[in-house]
């Protein structure tokens, strides 16, 4: 019998622990509501829990521990096993249940377990994660120096990848990859702040409220438009825009530039700058608003010296999310910036960024523990801890903001 | 009663029609004159038909139980009502014999001479230093930074706040007890050098000693100014102000001198609300 089934099982008798124990605690209270502590729901809900878990968690010490050799010569003694557990605990409960005892604050407990546990996992995925990044980023860094990574001018991975290759061993400095990351994201950020805020303004002070309502989620759901569409449309469309319009004034610029990546990425970042900065500028109270034009001033000197103001820091936050994003996206600037990792300020030229060379590292055949593969794991631990370090100090402003009006 | 529509309001001689509205107080000069005053918010009727006559130079207090109209009141002598949605107001509102709703005003203008305290102090999250100076450099009254300086250390002396934050004035004026930032509210509404000032419960939110203070600046500042109150204090009525009306369920009652109206009241009303009966 496989643990499916067995599973089945345990439900269907968690199931009947749940009736047998709500007809016992109505049997108990015979008729009369105030008589039991719980209500028999309650100590229906305990039954059922003292008939699974213990079964559950005997299922899984089985799996877990017999060796899978001897699993085959006694399937019955699992399930034997497990039906007992099952049985036994919703015999234990349903003999336990009294007028005065707490079934309500014991299943409460359970209940907070429960949630305790899957934030737990959420928690813990990402501890793993970021170990993993580390101890892969340690062995990358025993074979390449951290101040040659972090400092070193020359990006260069293509290592030899078979044995009778016998090929240059890569160079692994990452400013290369920093700047044209910083150069996009520095790109992006200028086209979705100016924009976005004043989309924001426009949406919160002179917007109708029938027009916001439309507008708003149309924002919305642009901002969850898959990025790879953004993607394409800035290597097909905007790269060659901005290829023409370059060329039309007599500049080079290459096929693949920072400019159209940075600037679909602005346009990816907008809605989401816009729509906190809208939440953020509403947030502040009508009351300053009727403070400031009492003075005699109008609305628009209200919104400028007064409302923008106060909003600032929530906007400041946005626009550090944005940033985050900006710094963390990946299909864009794959599909638009290119790979070479040039050294350049220069919006025409093309660059490469963080997230584009993880990419290229990881796909394809990869030797799991050359300088090559594990340098991807350097870059994603500096991508992650730069994004994070954002993102906290993003979420810091704004919750500070946030408690200063309520 | 008679009803205008907003083309009436502009027309001229309305006033004549009214000789007798401020026959009780015809002896001063009215900084104030409404005339017939309706406030509708959608279909519902605030405010019917209101004559009062508010002196210059005086405090006026305007009492009665809530709900009736003060506020809506007091919001119609400096357009606070213009962004409310819905709110419609037919009738007049003279200010120095200028219609204060005629084509021509402008609110910003008129809120300039006509300022406003609120119910809950409501200081700009900036220094106390700029948010004085917010008012007098958006109507660009001082041309130096010397002479700004000047208005708002006048101003929060005046506002009975100057020795209190003198040392703080680069602290946000959040940061001050609220007593101190209702001082500053008035501070900040002085500075602009208005005739009028209104305000709205402006000590419902504080307490006993920080009323008491701000009781004492009316006092100071009467005389100077216009001010017209709205308080749900009897005894504040009293100790504060000159002349009194009492509004009830959109109604202007009663209105006089406001020992008058608190020892002989003419009306079954007014008497029954300043005695507690009701309320
Ligand atoms: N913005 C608004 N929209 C709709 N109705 C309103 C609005 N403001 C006030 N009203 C209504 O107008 C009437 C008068 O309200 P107002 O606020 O002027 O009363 P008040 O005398 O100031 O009361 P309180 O003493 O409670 O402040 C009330 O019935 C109120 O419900
Ligand atoms: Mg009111």
């Amino acid at each position: 019998m496989n643990a499916t089934f067995l599973f089945v099982v345990i439900v269907l008798l968690a199931a009947m622990g749940y009736w047998l124990g709500r007809a016992r605690a109505l049997a108990v209270a015979g008729g009369k509501g105030r008589v039991l502590h719980s209500l028999p729901s309650q100590h229906g809900a305990l039954v059922a829990l003292w008939a699974a878990v213990p079964a559950v968690i005997a299922l899984l010490a089985w799996t877990l521990l017999v060796p899978e050799g001897q699993r085959a010569v006694n399937p019955w003694l699992r399930v034997a096993l497990v039906v007992a557990t099952a049985g036994a605990g919703l015999w234990l409960a349903l003999q336990r249940v009294r007028a005065r005892q707490r079934a309500r604050n014991h299943v409460e407990a359970v209940i907070r377990l429960l949630l305790l546990l899957a934030s737990a996992v959420a928690i813990l995925t990402t501890v793993g994660i970021v170990l993993s990044l580390l101890f892969e980023s340690l062995r990358f860094f025993a074979l390449v120096p951290p101040h040659e990574f972090l400092l070193g001018l020359d990006w260069a991975p293509q290592t030899a990848i078979r044995a009778d290759q016998i090929g240059q061993s890569g160079s692994f400095g990452a400013v290369p990859v920093f700047v044209g990351t910083l150069l996009i994201a520095f790109i992006a950020m200028a086209v979705a702040t100016p924009v976005g805020l004043m989309a924001a303004i426009w949406m919160a002070e002179y917007a109708g409220e029938r027009v916001r309502a439309t507008v708003k989620p149309v924002l919305e759901i642009l901002a969850g438009v898959p990025t790879v569409v953004y993607g394409f449309f800035a290597a097909l469309t905007v790269a060659s825009i901005v290829r023409r319009a370059g060329e039309s004034i007599g500049l080079e610029v290459a096929s693949e530039s920072a400019l159209a990546a940075g600037l679909v990425m602005g346009i990816m970042i907008l809605p989401f700058v816009a729509s906190i900065s809208d939440d953020v500028i509403r947030a502040v109270p009508v009351s300053l608003r009727h403070g400031s034009m009492a003075l005699g001033a109008t609305h628009s000197e209200t919104v400028r010296r007064v409302i923008v103001p106060a909003a600032l820091p929530g906007i400041v936050g946005g626009v550090l999310l944005g940033v985050s994003r900006a710094i963390g996206e990946t299909m864009i600037v794959v599909m638009a910036a290119g790979l070479s990792a040039n050294l350049t300020a220069n919006p025409f030229a093309a660059v490469t960024t963080v997230t584009v060379q993880i990419v290229g590292l990881l796909t394809g055949d990869q030797e799991f523990d050359s300088a090559k593969t594990l340098s991807a794991f350097a870059l994603g631990l500096v991508l992650f801890f730069v994004t994070l370090a954002l993102n906290v100090l993003a979420l810091q402003i704004v919750r500070r903001y946030r408690e200063a009006y309520d | 009663m008679r009803t205008m529509s907003v083309a009436d309001r502009t027309r001229s001689g309305v006033i004549a029609e009214f000789p007798d509205a401020a026959a009780g107080t015809a002896a001063k000069p009215a900084a104030f004159e409404t005339r017939e005053l309706s406030v509708f918010y959608g279909k519902k009727q605030a405010l019917k038909g209101i004559n009062l006559d508010i002196d210059k130079g005086e405090v006026t207090a305007l009492i009665g139980p809530s709900g009736c109209g003060k506020s809506t009141y007091i919001r119609c002598l400096n357009r606070m009502n213009d962004p409310i949605p819905g709110c419609r107001i037919e009738g007049k509102v003279l200010l120095d014999g200028m219609d204060v709703y005629a084509a021509d005003i402008d609110p910003v203008e008129l809120r300039a001479r006509v300022g406003m305290v609120f119910q809950k102090p409501n200081p700009f999250p900036k220094s106390v230093w700029e948010n004085v100076a917010y008012g007098p450099r958006i109507h660009g009254l001082a041309a130096t930074r010397a002479e700004l300086n000047d208005i708002v250390e006048r101003s929060l002396q005046r506002a009975a706040l100057f020795d209190e934050v003198k040392d703080r004035l680069q602290e946000p004026g959040t940061s001050l007890s609220g007593g101190q930032q209702q001082r500053l509210c008035i501070a900040r509404a002085l500075a602009v050098d208005p005739d009028v000032i209104l305000m709205d419960e402006p000590c419902s939110a504080l307490d006993p000693i920080a009323t008491a203070k701000i009781e004492e600046l009316i006092d100071e500042l009467s005389g100077n100014y216009t001010i017209v109150i709205v308080t749900h204090s009897m005894q504040q009525a009293a100790r504060v102000s000159d002349m009194t009306a009492f509004f009830h369920l959109g109604d202007l009652v009663e209105t006089g001198p406001t020992d008058t109206i608190f020892t002989t009241p003419r009306d079954e009303r007014t008497e029954g609300y300043i005695t507690g009966r009701f309320g």
